[in-house]
C-alpha cells in the first residue's frame, strides 16, 4: 500500500525534532502515511503556508495558532493545536557589550537564578534593553515580558523587537538589539559566533512552558480525522523516541544534515542533553528537562495552557475582548489530543485544565486510566495561574 | 532605542500610491520597480534586509508593503500588522473580501504583500496584478538557476562514482556508467543518488 504524503511546515529548529524523526525513523511509515518535510524561511510563512492550504500540518509557536484566534496578526485562518510538540528550550542571552558590563560588575554567568539575572542587568543596562526575539506571537515574547514585570527589570525595563535569528548577530552587532531569547541551536550558535553569552534558559522562568505545538486547519481536523489521527500518533511516538537519551546521538546527526538543520551535531546535542555552554570562555552548565517532548504528559495540550498564552496576550493587546480570549483558549484541543492517542500507550490526564505553576514536585495525578506522573510548572516568582479567574 | 512598530498615518486617498519593495537583490529590485511604475502613479521605494527592517518601513508611510515569500525577514513585517496607537492604520495581509483570491495567487508566485487597512480593492488590483506577474518571472528564473547549479552537482558526482569504478575494477567510463545506471534501475532510484552513495562509502573507507 501507498502511504499517504502530507505535507508539513517547519521551522529548521531543535525542537522540530519529533517531525523531522517521525518521518526519518519510520513513525509514519507505520502508520501509512509519508511526511513531505518543508523548511520554512520564516514562522510568518509556516503560517501562510498551513492557513492558505499549502501544507496540512506545522510546526508553529504556541501563541500563534492563540494570537490567530484573538484575530491578531495579519492572518485569522482558525487553525487548532491538536499536540504539544515540546516544552522549554528557549535560551536568554546578552551580547558582548552587556556581557562585559555584566562581568565588570561581578556578575557570574550562573544560568539559573533570574531574580540576580535581572538585578544585575537593571544595575548595568542604563536604561531599557531591547531584547531580539524571532516572532511577536512567541513563547519568547511572553517569557521575557512575564520575567520583566516581575523583577528589578521592570515592565518598562525591557523592549521587544522581532530579529530572524539568523540575523541576530548582526542586529546585536549593530546595536539594534542589547540581548536576545531564542531557540535551540540559535543561543549556541551565537555563543560560538562570540555575538554573546547565554544568561537563562526559558525553563527558569516557567518550569513547564508549552513551546512549539502541532497545529492543523480546525477546517482540517474536522474532514480528515483519519489522516490527523495518523499524524498525531506517528508524532506522539517519535517524540517519545527523542526523548529517550540512548536516540540523542542518531537524533543530532539526522537534524545537522543539510536538509534540515545544517550545523553541527555538536550543537544540536546541546539542547539535547541540556549540557550548554554559556560564552566563549567555555562556561558550561547542566539544564534538567531543558527541552522535553515527552515526559510528564508534555504532549497534553492543557487548555490552561491556553488560556494562559490568551491572558497575556491581551495584557499586551488591551483592545482584544474577554469574548475573544475565552474562544482562543480553545484552539489547545485537549478533545482531539484524547480521541487520537488513545490506545497508544500515551498516559492522558483525567482533566484538561490545571491551575498553571501550582506543581512544585513531579506530582501523581488521576489519569484516564491510573496514574500519571505531572513534572513541574512552577512560575520563578511562585504565583500561580487559575485558569477559571484568568483575569 | 524605541521607535513605533507601526506608523502609517497619511491616509492616500486620491494620489498616487506608495509603495515599498523589500528585496537585497539590486537588480531584482530595479527589474519590479520598473514594472510598478510602468503599471501606474505610484511612488517605489527599495529596502534591503536589515534588523531595522520595520522602522526603515514605517518612515516611508507606505500603502503596499511587497515581500518575497521566502525572505526571512518577513517575520519583521508581522510587528507592522500591530497598530501600535489609535491613529495608525495596521497593515493586514489582504486575505478577505474580494481580495482573497488575489492573495492565494500572491502567494503562489511568491510575494507577500502587506496592504493598508482602508484600501480599496481596486486600487490594489492594478499593482498586485503586476506584483504577482514580475514576482513570478523572478521565481522562475531562480529555480531554473537553481536547477542548473543542481544539475552540475550531480554531474560531479557521477563523474567522481565512474572514476571511482573505473579504478577499483579496471572498466573503461561507459562501462562504470552503465554500471551505476543498472544500479539506480534495480533499486529504483536516481543515478544522481547511487554516485552519491558511492562516493560517501568510498570516502568513508578511505
Amino acid at each position: 500500500m501507498k502511504a499517504v504524503s502530507l505535507p508539513v511546515a517547519y521551522m529548521p529548529l531543535v525542537d522540530a525534532a519529533p517531525l523531522i524523526m517521525a518521518q526519518e525513523m519510520g513513525f509514519a511509515e507505520d502508520e501509512g502515511i509519508s511526511l513531505e518535510l518543508i523548511a520554512a524561511p520564516s514562522w510568518s510563512s509556516v503560517r501562510d503556508m498551513l492557513a492558505f492550504g499549502r501544507v496540512d500540518a506545522a510546526h508553529l509557536l504556541s501563541p500563534v495558532p492563540v494570537a490567530m484566534a484573538m484575530g491578531l496578526g495579519g492572518v485569522t485562518t482558525a487553525v487548532s493545536a491538536v499536540s504539544v510538540l515540546s516544552v522549554n528550550g528557549n535560551v536568554i542571552g546578552v551580547g558582548r557589550g552587556l556581557e562585559d558590563r555584566l562581568r565588570a560588575d561581578g556578575y557570574r554567568f550562573d544560568f539559573s537564578d533570574p531574580l540576580r539575572a535581572a538585578a544585575a542587568l537593571a544595575r548595568v543596562g542604563g536604561g531599557p534593553l531591547t531584547f531580539g526575539v524571532p516572532f511577536p506571537f512567541s513563547m519568547h515574547v511572553e517569557l521575557l515580558r512575564y520575567w520583566a514585570a516581575g523583577t528589578a527589570l521592570g515592565p518598562g525595563g525591557i523592549e521587544i523587537r522581532t530579529v530572524p535569528p539568523p540575523l541576530m548577530a548582526n542586529a546585536l552587532a549593530a546595536g539594534d538589539v542589547d540581548a536576545f531569547c531564542v531557540g535551540e541551536p540559535w543561543g549556541s550558535f551565537a555563543v560560538e559566533q562570540g555575538a554573546g553569552a547565554l544568561l537563562l534558559p526559558g525553563r527558569a522562568i516557567w518550569n513547564f512552558a508549552p513551546e512549539k505545538v502541532l497545529a492543523v486547519r480546525s477546517a482540517w481536523a474536522e474532514t480528515e480525522p483519519d489522516l490527523l489521527g495518523r499524524l498525531m500518533r506517528a508524532v506522539w511516538r517519535a517524540g517519545r523516541w527523542v526523548s529517550n537519551p540512548d536516540s540523542r546521538a542518531a537524533t543530532a546527526e539526522i537534524l545537522s544534515r543539510r536538509t534540515y538543520l545544517d550545523v553541527p551535531p555538536e550543537l544540536i546535542d546541546r539542547a539535547l542533553s541540556g549540557h550548554l555552554t554559556l560564552s566563549r570562555r567555555g562556561e558550561q552548565r547542566r539544564v534538567d528537562r531543558f527541552l522535553e517532548f515527552h515526559e510528564g504528559a508534555a504532549t497534553f495540550p492543557w487548555r490552561s495552557q491556553a488560556r494562559w498564552i490568551a491572558a497575556h496576550l491581551g495584557r499586551a493587546h488591551p483592545a482584544t475582548t474577554r469574548a475573544a480570549r475565552d474562544d482562543a483558549a480553545l484552539v489547545f484541543r485537549s478533545d482531539l489530543h484524547r480521541r487520537h492517542l488513545a490506545g497508544t500507550g500515551c498516559e492522558l490526564p483525567g482533566a484538561s485544565e490545571k491551575v498553571e505553576g501550582s506543581i512544585r514536585q513531579p506530582m501523581l495525578v488521576p489519569a484516564v486510566r491510573g496514574n500519571l506522573s505531572l513534572l513541574p510548572d512552577a512560575f520563578f516568582d511562585g504565583l500561580i495561574f487559575d485558569p477559571s479567574r484568568p483575569g | 532605542m524605541s521607535f513605533p512598530l507601526s506608523g502609517f498615518t497619511p491616509l492616500n486617498m486620491t494620489g498616487g500610491l506608495t509603495i515599498v519593495v523589500v528585496e537585497e537583490d539590486r537588480a531584482r529590485a530595479m527589474a519590479i520597480v520598473d514594472a510598478l511604475k510602468d503599471a501606474g502613479d505610484c511612488d517605489v521605494f527599495v529596502i534591503g534586509n536589515s534588523s531595522g527592517l520595520a522602522r526603515k518601513i514605517a518612515a516611508h508611510a507606505p500603502d503596499i508593503v511587497l515581500i518575497d515569500i521566502d525572505n526571512p525577514t518577513r517575520d519583521m513585517m508581522e510587528e507592522l500588522t500591530l497598530a501600535s496607537g489609535p491613529l495608525d492604520r495596521p497593515v493586514a495581509m489582504f486575505v478577505s473580501g474580494a481580495a482573497g483570491g488575489l492573495a492565494q495567487t500572491a502567494i503562489e508566485a511568491g510575494v507577500s504583500a502587506y496592504v493598508v487597512d482602508g484600501l480599496s480593492p481596486e486600487r490594489i488590483k492594478p499593482i498586485m496584478d503586476t506584483a504577482i506577474a514580475r514576482f513570478r518571472i523572478v521565481r522562475q528564473m531562480r529555480n531554473e538557476l537553481a536547477e542548473t547549479r543542481r544539475a552540475l552537482e550531480e554531474r560531479k558526482v557521477i563523474d567522481r562514482a565512474k572514476g571511482l569504478l573505473m579504478k577499483a575494477k579496471g572498466i573503461d567510463e561507459d562501462a562504470a556508467y552503465a554500471l551505476l545506471r543498472k544500479a539506480a534501475m534495480d533499486q529504483g532510484r536516481r543515478v544522481a543518488e547511487v554516485a552519491e552513495a558511492l562516493a560517501t562509502a568510498a570516502r568513508l573507507l578511505g
